[in-house]
């Protein structure tokens, strides 16, 4: 039952934020929020990657090692191929591998 | 609707639809592990229709977060959709019944398929992004549940899957950051995050760094203005 209202919420806050501008903005678009919505996205990535990586320790073994390397090998092949799907599929099974095999 | 306009869409739809079983199949695994079935993967996918937030939910459903929680974060990791939903609205603004599941179906990865405004000639263009949008779903659909069924009988261990996640959020500021000129931003947002991680602590860093985050950028906005 939890669950279920916490879907819940999930979806409609969810819907919402997809709503709003068709809602608020009928006409014109204030200038600030034009400004947000160009150098906003940018951040939230950056911030996004940080959550992810949340709770990587670096001060007990394996020091962040297989995130580190793994996180790498995804951002460099990215610059290399600009092939996201295979950026993530390397990336990913490499951290699979790294965790179940290496460290 | 006719066959061309049909193919068109489809042809459209393709760089999405390999990346959604992909990262569907991981999130349908992540939740199965969590404890959540077949029908929770359905309705996630179908009523949040979010990659990044449907990740982020498995944690808050098996960690039991409250629902002011559930709607912070919400709010904190689909901000962005309020800039996709803002630069749409010219293109959509003659899209009459479809509007409403044009403005819900707004992912990153349908935004970056539609955001520059073009269809196809000789088609309906309202009726070719609509179904653009509609085909995007049904892959993020067909992804999750198939993942939930399929994951527990694979051969081999998924622990770790939840990297591709991470992966995704790292090619797309990869892409960003190669694709704009103005990289202060991107860092911005690196930086900030990382100050309110080791200020607040892990669980609750995520709304300070949103607020933060945005402060700096509309005083960075007022300096950009000055010179």
């Amino acid at each position: 039952m939890k669950s279920a209202l916490l879907v819940a919420v999930m979806a409609l806050v969810t819907a919402l934020l997809r709503f709003l501008p068709f809602l608020l903005f009928r006409k014109k678009v204030p200038s600030p929020i034009l400004y947000l919505g160009r150098v906003l996205p940018p951040s939230i990535l950056g911030m996004l990657v940080i959550y992810c990586l949340r709770d990587v320790s670096l001060l007990s073994f394996p020091f962040g090692l297989p995130e580190l390397i793994a996180s790498a090998s995804t951002v460099l092949l990215q610059l290399l191929r600009r092939n996201t799907l295979l950026s993530i599929l390397f990336g990913t099974l490499l951290y699979m591998v790294l965790t179940q095999f290496v460290f | 609707m006719n066959r061309q306009l049909l193919r068109s869409a489809f042809r459209t739809s393709l760089p999405v639809l390999a990346g959604y079983l992909f990262l569907g199949i991981g999130f349908g695994i992540l939740l199965r592990s969590a404890g959540y079935g077949a029908l929770w993967a359905f309705s996630m996918s179908v009523l949040m229709y979010a990659g990044a937030m449907q990740y982020v939910g498995v944690s808050l459903l098996s960690g039991g977060a409250s629902l002011l929680t559930a709607a912070l974060t919400t709010l904190t990791v689909n901000a962005r959709h309020l800039f996709y939903g803002i630069s749409m609205l010219s293109v959509y603004r003659d899209s009459g019944v479809l509007k409403p599941y044009l403005a819900f179906s707004l992912t990153d990865e349908t935004y970056s398929l539609l955001c520059d405004g073009h269809a196809p000639p000789g088609v309906d263009p309202d009726l070719y992004r609509f179904l653009v949008s509609l085909f995007d779903h049904l892959y993020w659909i067909l992804g999750c549940v198939s993942g939930n069924i399929l994951g527990s009988l694979l051969p081999f261990s998924t622990s770790g899957i939840e990297f591709s996640m991470t992966a995704l959020f790292l090619t797309s500021f990869t892409e960003q950051w190669l694709s704009s000129t103005d990289r202060l931003p991107a860092l911005v947002g690196l930086l900030v995050t990382l100050l309110c991680l080791l200020l607040f602590g892990s669980s609750h860093f995520l709304i300070p760094s949103m607020l933060l985050i945005t402060l700096i950028l509309m005083l960075l906005r007022r300096r950009e203005g000055r010179s």
